[in-house]
């Protein structure tokens, strides 16, 4: 369970090169049932896929046990498909090179 | 070849988990899914340790694939029900694999592994004993397999269809995304490829489009059907994907799966290269 307040998101980043590379990375979420706090269980084998600016397929990973994911992307904008047993979420991230993009992403 | 007798549904799939000529196998480039679960009775191939040579870079040889096929418990006569995450890129690469030394039956999950999580099916950590057969496989077909000297003479007179990602095609990238961009080969593509990415021809699901779909993706790219096609991506598994889409299921003669890819054609010294979209 993680808790409101919690740091986000994606895998540990150490031994990732970030001057070189521009991450996209996360967690995803099951909300808690209408507690109204932003916490959840992370989903693994979620299906996360990544999405160029004209929308065009790039990649997908299944997310971690700890519902996480990482992309190595190049900077510009993006698009985050989630889809999972009886969900789907999609999110819009700018990534930049050096700064990496972290997210949480809930699905309902 | 057609959809009917090169890809079963996951309904069909659930139907036929006790049929006892039908092995299923999950492929992939990491098993440690199949570990956690995978469809009732399944077993697993790992795409680098089971159907890669591992010394020199090549498929496996016959007598290899006939004892990984014996010990897996698949004879002959045997359908061989692949699938796999990565949109079955792996377990596709593992059906052109099956054509290559001529085993009969063999088809894919439409939507792969992913679909059947999507759709919330059963999964079972049990891990099959299968009992072992004496496997015969035929001679390499190599009419699904292009070479590099092969590609080269293609430019400019054959279909070359590049399956990866825009990004990569135009030289901005030299993996797919989610690998570290730290590849040795440089940046680009074959001269005169079409790039008409392997994911165009799915569904967000994962499943297969129409025919008609399929037919049109790959003409209004400017693909000549009445011409020879030679498919390459990256490492010749997501090729593997488009190759079974035009050999497959649109019954196309003369498609050819380039497993060297750009890993190889990237690293050749003094071939053309283009660059852009």
């Amino acid at each position: 369970m993680r808790t409101c307040g919690a740091t986000p998101g994606g895998p540990d980043l150490s031994g990732v090169d970030l001057t070189k590379q521009t991450v996209i990375q996360g967690a995803v979420l099951r909300s808690g049932i209408d507690d109204g706090v932003p916490n959840g269980v992370p989903v693994g084998n979620a299906y996360v896929r990544l999405l160029d600016a004209q929308g065009e397929f790039t990649a997908e990973v299944p997310t971690n046990v700890e519902g996480q994911f990482r992309f190595f992307a190049a900077p510009g904008v993006w698009t985050i498909v989630v889809l999972a047993a009886g969900a789907r979420e999609e999110v819009k991230v700018e990534a930049v090179q050096g700064s990496p993009v972290d997210l949480i992403i809930e699905l309902k | 070849m057609s959809r009917s007798n090169s890809l079963v549904s996951t309904d069909w799939v659930v139907e036929n988990l006790s049929n006892p000529n039908v092995v299923f196998v999950e492929v992939d480039e990491d098993t440690t899914l199949y570990d956690k679960g995978h469809i009732q009775g399944a077993i697993k191939f790992h795409w680098r340790d089971d159907l890669q040579d591992g010394l020199i870079r090549d498929v496996i040889s016959k007598e290899k694939f006939e004892a990984l096929l014996s010990k897996s418990g698949i004879s002959n006569d045997t359908t061989v029900i692949l699938y796999g995450g990565n949109n079955n890129w792996f377990a596709a690469y593992a059906y052109w694999y099956f054509k290559l030394y001529g085993h009969a039956d063999v088809r894919l999950i439409d939507g792969g592994r992913k679909l059947w999580e999507i759709q919330g099916r059963e999964l079972s950590e049990e891990v099959p004993t299968p009992t072992p057969t004496r496997y015969v496989a035929k001679d390499r077909d190599q009419t699904i397999r292009a070479f590099r000297d092969e590609v080269i003479a293609a430019i400019g007179v054959k279909n070359i269809v590049d399956v990866r990602s825009p990004a990569e095609f135009s030289g901005e990238l030299a993996a797919p995304a989610h690998l570290p961009q730290e590849a040795g080969q440089i940046k680009g593509h074959v001269p005169t490829a079409k790039n008409i990415p392997w994911s165009k021809a799915a569904n967000e699901d994962g499943t297969f489009k129409s025919n008609e779909e399929l037919s049109e993706l790959y003409k209004s790219a400017g693909v000549d059907f009445a011409q020879e096609t030679i498919a390459y991506c990256r490492i010749g598994e997501r090729s593997a994907f488009s190759w079974f889409v035009l050999s497959e299921l649109l019954d196309l003669q003369n498609v050819k799966n380039y497993d060297g890819s750009w890993t190889e054609y990237g690293s050749l010294v003094g071939v053309p290269v283009a660059i852009g979209a």
